[in-house]
This record gives C-alpha cells, structure tokens and sequence, in this order.
C-alpha cells in the first residue's frame, strides 16, 4: 500500500513541494536569525535585504578568488557582519533613526554590489559561475523513504540553519547571557543598573545578526545558483522581516514561520510552470503578517524597548 | 544659518564617504564626481534630464515629510505611488477621450485617491491595533507591487510581449516641455504641490495642529485634538502625494502603466524627506539635487565605465550621515567651542 503510494505521482509532487520549501526557507531564515540577534538587543533592523545582498556578492567573490566555496562562506559573513556594525555604529554611537538606518542599509548593499559587480568581472548583470556549495547526502540516512529524500538531502545551508536555531534556542533561554540579551531589549536601563556593558551587548547582536543575515545571502548565490547577479535577493529581506515578526523574534518561530512562507515559495514555483499567475500567492507572507500585526491571527510581543535610544547619561539624572 | 552650514558639512562628508567607496572599487572618485555634475549643468540635455529624474522625488519627498510632520512614518510611498499609477492609467487609457484638461484632472485625481486609500490600511491598523505604520506600509509596498503587477500582467494587459496596459489617450496626457525634452508638466504639478504642502504645514490650523500631533501626541490629545483622525488625514494626504507622483509618471513620461516602471523613487522619498529636513521647500531642493545626481550619474554611466547605481550609495551615505543626530558632536566637528553642548542644556531647560 506505502510502496503503491510512493511511486504515485501525488507522492511525486507532495515530496517535491516539501523538499523545496526547506530550500526556499534556508534563506529567510538565516537572514531572520539576524533581526532576531539585533532586535531581541533593541536595534530595528529593516536592512536585511541589503545585508543578504552584500553576503550573496562577498560569498561569491571569496569563492571567486580562492576556489574553494567555504572561503566564500568566511567571506560573506564578514561582509554581513562589517554592514551590520555600520547600522550598529550609526544607531548606536551616533543616535541615528533605526528605520532611517536600515533604509539606508538596504540602498547601500544595493549600490555597493552593482558597482562591485562592474569594478570586479566588467559585468552589469551577474557574475562568472563560481564553485557552489551542492547538498549534500548524509550517509545512511539518505536512504530512508521520504524522510530521507526530504530531510537528508538537503544543502549545507540548511543542517546551519537547524544548528543555529538549535543553539540560538539555548543561548536565548538557557543562558546568562541570553537572558540579559532579551533583557537589553525589554529595559536597557535596568540591565545598566547591573553593571552589565549594555552596549557591548549590542554591538555584539547586532553584528553577529549581520554574519547570519550574510549567510543567509550566500545561501542564495552560493547554494542555489553558484552566482551573483545583480538584486538576487529580491524582496526575500522584507519576507525575513515578515518571518521575524510571524515568528515572534523567537528563533523556533522564526524557522517555523520561514517554513511556511518556504512553502508559499515552493507553490508559487509550481504554480509558474503551469503558467498561472502567481502574484497572489507571493503576497501571503506579507497579508499574514499584516494579519497578525493587526491582531487578527495571534498576539506577537516585540522586545519593549526596540528602536528607542538607550544613553547612560539619560539614566541617571 | 548655522542649520545650513551642519547640513553641508554633512553633505560633504557623505559625498566623502560615497567616494571613498569608489575609490576602493578601483575608480578615481573626484572624476566620477566632476564627470556627474558637469554632465548634468552644462548642457540643456542634462538640465532636462535633472528634472525629469527630480519629478517624482518631489512627490515621494513630499509624501514622506508630511507624514513626517504629523510623527508618522510612511515608508509606504513606493505602493502607492505604484497604486496611484495604476489607477491614473486605467483611467486615462480606459475612459474615452474626454477634453485635455478634464481627463488630465480626472486620472490625477484617480491616482491621488487610490494612492492615499493604500495609506489609510496602515493609519487604520495603526489606530485600530496599534500596529506599527512602518512595518505594516513595508509590507503594503510588496502587496501593492504584486497587486500592480497582476494588473499589468493580466486584467489590463495590452496586446504584446510585455508586461503594460495600453497606451492612454492623448488628452489625458501631460504635456511635454520642450521639443525632444523628455520633462513634462508632472514637474509643476509637482511645484503646485510643494505650495500646496507648505501653505497646509505653515498657514493653516489643520498644519499646526498636525504638527502637534507629531511633536507631541498626548498633549495635543490634551488640547483637544483628536489624534487618530490627525493620523488618518495624514496618512490619506501622504499617501494621495505618492500617488499623484506615480499619476505623473504616466501621464508625463511613459504614456501607459509599464510593470517594475519605479526603480524605488518610494525609498529615495525617505532620502529626499531627510536632506529637505521635512519641510516643503527643503524637499523641492533636495529632489532637485538627488535629480542632478541621477542624471549626472546616467551621463556618468555612458561616458564612464563607473555604473549608475553609484547614486545609490551616495543616497545612503546621505541617509545616514544627514539622519545622524551626534555624528558632528562625536567626530568633533563643532562650529563655535562648546557649541553643541551649550544648545543642548538650553535645549533641556
């Protein structure tokens, strides 16, 4: 009966669309993990899409240069991370506008690969194909019926994706550090008075909310096109912004809430080979989080204090 | 005066930074910027084209800095000046030919209207359910591009290849300028409205209580405004500016609803908001200035091998360093000893 069903052509399609929508996640996922860091430590970050774009272009260069993918990986989240410390920096230090701050982000990214683009390969468009980064079959567990096929072929991208939620889950809720991180993001001020260096904290989230944003980037050039080309990412920063809010800056929820829009994605991609149209399902992801944010779906709690100015000096007069 | 002389100082070390940028890409910034603004003064051409690219600026720039005034962030300006444009092409293709000025009236006002209704979901979730205007008119961009999109692929799609809706009727259209000048009267429609914006913020009852609201919500609450309405006017108004922008495109530039036609003049509306300091006439100057940037940029393009998108990062570099409250102070810059400091004890007396 199983075995009748496994060779059907409904199993065919239902194992395809599940095994595409963890690949369309991987990268909304990565790059909501970053405004999750920054904003669980009170800094907005609206520049995901500029920070994915800086981590696909870096990931591809590093590849570019040295022939081997995982330099490349190195690369984009350095490139994630030093973006990031530029939000971190302006809202931070020079008490920038957070909103204002990740436009800017987002314009930046946008403008630096395209000139990048022109300066390194001479090319408007896209890159030169470099060495990618291909899933990879894990051994043994590869085999399993659907499981395997779904689960245990996937992209390296993915497996990094399940290791940060995992440890970010840890870090958030079973730590010292986690907890005074979300209490940077609720009452900067009381975390102060503790003696804690507030800002230390959150230069750190923030930047390293940057590194997986670029991961999240090279996921895309790296793992999907072995690549750049120029915008690659597309509005899928603003569908990470979605996903942090749907996911209730939770780092479970976030992947939970990037599965799903994954598979408005995978849809989306079926719907494009039969050539109808698909604009309405690319919306979802943007109606839900409307939804929630209008309190129809469910309640979601932002940290308290997210993109207000913390100043010490403030504190104590 | 001294306002002016931060700005600058501002400007210059954004134009530094952008430069450094390029540098480092391997190009010779001072050409790059002398190559932009000479090719965008020196010739009528580049003039023409400083202010067709200026035209839309000063509409999203308007829309931004009046939500601005009113404490609200309308982020949201790319959708409805995407919605606005739809609507004033279905009306100036779809109506029959009606005389010039009627139907060039009517398809603005058309836009005007769906753009600002495309604002008013956000004021009404904002007062509703307290929701955040900025994420909820980000979001409203991406469905009001997908929207559009639709629009042109299927429902109005004109016969051919591409993704458009069918040439508008000449009485819709607003005029060109010029002989082979691409720049229409979009551009003092957009003039009208830098008066029409300035008179509100600054003459009338509704501007100052406006401004109250977005100094000061729960005070003008006290004073008897009533501040969820303030909001959605705004929000209506804001969003009517963008979209009238987007009417202009249309009926000035390309003559039919073309999908993708923005290339962001929604976000650049942030840009021009914040250099213009939120005021009207700020914003009709610096919308002329990021115009001669993108024209120059486009001369820049064909004579150079630097790209266009080189605007983009100046863009930012302004965004951030002109929104950048302790920029000088931190980096030392300071017009008279103490200065800063001094205004600011003032400031919190």
């Amino acid at each position: 009966m199983l075995e009748q069903w496994l060779t059907s052509d409904a199993a065919y399609i239902i194992i395809g669309l599940i095994s595409s929508m963890l690949r369309m996640a991987t990268p909304l996922g990565l790059a909501a993990f970053g405004a999750v860091y920054s904003e669980r430590a009170g800094v907005v970050n609206l520049g995901l899409e500029g920070l994915m774009l800086v981590g696909a272009f870096f990931g591809v260069l590093g590849s570019f240069l040295t022939g081997n993918p995982w330099t490349g990986v190195v690369f984009s989240l350095i490139a994630g991370g030093v973006m990031a410390l530029i939000l971190a920096i302006f809202t931070l230090k020079f008490k920038a506008n957070h909103v204002v701050s990740g436009v800017a982000l987002n314009l930046l990214g946008q403008g630096i690969t395209a000139v990048l683009l022109v300066a390194i390969w001479g090319n408007r468009g896209k890159s030169p194909d470099v060495a990618g980064i291909y899933p990879i079959y894990i051994p043994g567990l590869s085999d399993i019926p659907v499981i395997g096929e779904i689960f245990f072929r996937q992209s390296p991208f993915f497996y990094m994706m399940i290791a940060i939620m995992i440890i970010s889950w840890f870090v958030f809720y079973r730590t010292k550090w986690g907890l005074r991180l979300r209490a940077i993001g609720e009452n900067p001020a009381a975390v102060d008075s503790l003696g804690i260096q507030v800002f230390v904290y959150k230069y750190l989230a923030v930047v390293l909310g940057g590194m997986f944003a670029g991961l999240g980037g090279a996921c895309l050039s790296l793992g999907e096109l072995s690549m750049f080309s120029r915008n690659m990412v597309s509005g899928r920063g603003y569908i990470a912004v979605a996903a942090t809010i749907l996911g209730n800056w939770n780092p479970v929820g976030v992947v939970l809430a990037s599965l799903l829009f994954g598979l408005t994605s995978a849809i989306e991609m079926n719907l494009q080979l039969y050539g109808w149209p698909t604009q309405f399902v690319q919306m979802l992801p943007y109606i839900v989080t409307i939804l929630v944010l209008g309190g129809f779906v469910r309640k979601v709690s932002p940290p308290k204090a997210v993109g207000k100015h913390f100043d010490r000096s403030d504190t104590y007069v | 005066m001294r306002r002016v002389l931060n700005l600058a100082c501002r400007l210059v070390l954004a134009l530094f930074a952008a430069g450094l940028v390029l540098y480092f890409s391997g190009y010779s910034p001072l050409a790059a910027y002398k190559a932009m603004i000479w090719g965008a003064v020196s010739s009528w051409d580049g003039i023409a084209q400083t202010l067709v690219q200026a035209t839309p600026l000063i509409f999203t720039g308007l829309a931004v800095a009046l939500a601005n005034n009113c404490g609200v962030f309308n982020i949201g300006a790319e959708g409805q000046l995407y919605l606005g444009a739809m609507a004033a092409a279905v009306l100036a293709a779809y109506l029959p030919p009606l005389p010039h000025l009627l139907h060039v009236i009517i398809a603005l006002c058309g836009g005007a209207l769906f753009g600002g209704l495309w604002a008013l979901i956000a004021a009404w979730l904002k007062i509703k359910a307290d929701a955040n205007e900025v994420i909820i008119t980000i979001m409203l961009n991406s469905i009001g591009t997908l929207l559009c999109a639709y629009l042109a692929n299927y429902t109005f799609k004109a016969p051919g290849p591409v993704p458009q809706t069918p040439t508008i009727h000449s009485s819709a259209a607003l005029s060109r300028l010029g002989q082979g000048a691409q720049f229409s009267s979009a551009l003092f429609v957009g003039l009208f409205f830098v008066l029409v914006v300035w008179f509100l913020l600054y003459h009338t009852k509704l501007g100052y209580d406006l401004k109250v609201v977005g100094s000061n919500p729960r005070a003008a609450a006290a004073a008897g405004i009533n501040v969820p309405q303030m909001i959605g006017l705004t929000l209506l108004l804001s969003g009517a500016l963008a979209g009238l922008g987007g009417a202009g495109q249309i009926l000035g530039l390309h003559g039919r609803y073309i999908d993708g036609f923005s290339p962001g003049y929604g976000f650049d509306g942030v840009a021009v908001a914040i250099l213009g300091g939120n005021s009207p006439l700020g914003v009709l100057f610096s919308a002329l200035l990021f115009g001669l940037m993108r024209a120059g940029g486009m001369i820049l393009d064909r004579t150079t091998n630097v790209p266009v998108d080189f605007v983009i990062i100046i863009q930012a570099a302004i965004i951030l360093f002109v929104s950048a409250p302790e920029l000088l102070k931190t980096l030392k810059i300071n017009w008279k000893k103490g200065g800063v400091k001094h205004a600011r004890t003032v400031a919190d007396k």
